[in-house]
């Protein structure tokens, strides 16, 4: 896997979003907002639920297992670039963190019918590329691209 | 971009120019200029939210009269399912179908009894889906498919691409009519309707090229006369034909339980609609096989046109549909057959928001709308004539609007100076 880097090389527009930990009111409100520009720029549908997977899967996470958080998305003229960094607490073991249907989640997230461990390899899924570094006590940073 | 005709049109008399129907508008199609609300028609997707919120009655539905009964030389009336719930129980429907010949119609045809056999084609396409276009999603309320068109367009595949119940009903009587020798112009296929959203896809329809309806008239207007003459009425025919199956469509969820489906949800009211449409959109509920939404709430029997309160007519709706059987036979009828009733045009995305069709340019106006809603007091009042400051920007971005018709900009400025 490629290191995570930022590329704001030919990014035409940037969207910057806080993610507060353990907020479930707000939790969407990043990736509909992403969403509805992209929209406006005329992304065909299919990109664009691609795009709204990945954004949303990886909101949900900063929500329930991060300390807050942030979503940027780079908009470019072939695709479409997210960041999505965290304070912490990191992942141990990237390789099950992504295996379908593991999940950390707490009770109280599952309560609302998060955890099914379908997050992560979901945002691989819909992903042109994906790419994916943590350090226990530190954060987890991802990138994924969507091309057009 | 071909521009369509609407049903919904503003009435520029009666309008104040407050902002009721602005703050309602589901697709921001409305803008107040000049003291007077203006319906941006690409936008609109004649769901009806302004005619009914309007305090001074300003916005209304092109409608026929029964005057053009005159311009054909056999008439047949398609009354709307929700029909059924407009009328006190002690008045059968076959006595009301009757009560209609009597207004002037040549026949009357029962709509309910189409949407029996739709039910029957749309029940196999629902449990044979494989595909990964889950849940299926009903055409019944055109206000959601042109819905899904404008703001959805990711979820057009879910579409079930069959006619409506009116439709069927209407090429199955203009080809039967055609059969017995009447010319295609003599023939008057009219429906009574519920709802302006039925009248703008009977004039421009989806997925067909032309409507195999000619004309509609408000269950209002039709409704006052019936009770005119109904208790002198001679029950001659037996034109009520569908069981309960067909009746209950005319009440959110009716359709879902006609068909006998487990996984489906029916969702009433297009806010709520549009909560469940952004939720499909991040391919969430896929463990559904059906969705139906209305744009009204409670279903076809909250329709803008009809006459009974939507709970009583509701209610009726469910006691009728028991008292015409839910569980005979599925009726199946060779001249309503899947040929017949499936759409042949491509549904396409009718993308009204996009900004501008060359990305370079899309790009350029987005960040300059950041950049000038950033600017806006962000109170959303409407005074500018726009529904929020975010769609004020958008409107200056596209030269449709000023940034002095802020009015708290505006003050600051004059106070400056």
């Amino acid at each position: 896997m490629k290191p995570y880097m930022k590329d704001p090389a030919n990014a035409a527009m940037k969207l910057h979003y806080e993610v507060a930990k353990d907020d479930f009111a707000r939790a969407g409100e990043a990736s509909s907002k992403i969403k509805s520009v992209l929209k406006q720029l005329g992304i065909e549908g299919g990109v664009l639920r691609r795009i709204a997977i990945a954004a949303y899967e990886a909101e949900i996470n900063l929500v329930i297992h991060s300390e807050g958080g942030t979503v940027e998305a780079f908009i470019k003229p072939d695709c479409i670039e997210l960041y999505i960094e965290d304070k912490g607490p990191g992942i141990a073991d990237i390789d099950l963190a992504m295996t379908q249907g593991y999940s950390t989640a707490n009770p109280a997230a599952r309560e609302m019918g998060f955890g099914a461990g379908m997050g992560l390899p979901n945002m691989q899924k819909v992903c042109d590329d994906f790419t994916i570094e943590s350090e226990p006590g530190e954060g987890t940073r991802i990138k994924m691209v969507v091309n057009y | 971009m071909k521009s369509y005709w609407h049903s919904v049109i503003l009435e520029k008399d009666y309008c104040n120019g407050c902002t009721h129907c602005l703050d309602r508008c589901p697709t921001q199609a409305i803008r107040v200029v000049d003291g007077k609300a203006r319906i941006i028609e690409s936008r609109c997707i004649d769901c009806g939210e302004c005619l009914r919120v309007c305090p001074f009655h300003a916005k209304g539905a092109l409608v026929s009269t029964l005057e053009i009964l005159k311009k054909f030389k056999y008439t047949v009336a398609l009354p709307a399912i929700s029909f059924y719930g407009q009328f006190d129980e002690r008045y059968d429907m076959n006595t009301v179908y009757n009560a209609m010949l009597l207004l002037g119609f040549d026949e009357v045809y029962d709509s309910a009894y189409a949407a029996e056999v739709l039910g029957g084609y749309e029940v196999e396409l629902i449990k044979n889906n494989k595909t990964q276009n889950k849940p299926l999603i009903s055409t019944y309320c055109p206000v959601i498919t042109r819905l899904i068109q404008i703001r959805y367009p990711a979820l057009i595949d879910n579409i079930i691409r069959l006619e409506s119940p009116m439709e069927i009903a209407a090429r199955c009587i203009r080809t039967r009519l055609m059969k017995q020798g009447y010319a295609n112009e003599d023939i008057g296929i009219i429906f009574i309707t519920s709802c302006p959203a039925k009248v703008t896809s009977i004039k421009n329809p989806i997925g067909v090229e032309k409507s195999y309806i000619d004309e509609a008239i408000s269950v209002e207007e039709i409704y006052y006369k019936v009770m005119k003459v109904i208790d002198k009425v001679d029950v001659k025919k037996q034109i009520q034909k569908s069981s309960g199956r067909g009746i209950g469509w005319a009440r959110v969820g009716g359709q879902s339980y006609s068909m006998g489906i487990d996984d489906y949800i029916a969702v009433d009211g297009i806010e709520e609609v549009i909560k469940v449409l952004e939720t499909l959109e991040l391919g969430k509920l896929k463990e559904l096989d059906f969705f139906e939404g209305y744009a009204c709430v409670n279903g076809c029997v909250g329709g803008p046109l009809n006459v009974e309160n939507t709970f009583i007519a509701k209610n009726r709706i469910r006691k009728l549909s028991k008292a015409y059987k839910l569980d005979g036979p599925m009726p199946t009828d060779s001249n309503l057959i899947p040929k017949s009733i499936e759409w042949n045009l491509p549904l396409e995305p009718m993308p009204v928001y996009k900004l501008d069709n060359d990305f370079k340019k899309a790009l350029e106006k987005m960040a300059k709308i950041e950049e000038i809603a950033q600017s806006l007091p962000g109170i959303n009042c409407g005074a500018c004539g726009a529904p929020s400051c975010r769609v004020l920007a958008e409107d200056i971005v596209n030269h449709m609007a000023k940034y002095e018709d802020c009015i708290i900009i505006k003050k600051k400025k004059e106070e400056a100076t």
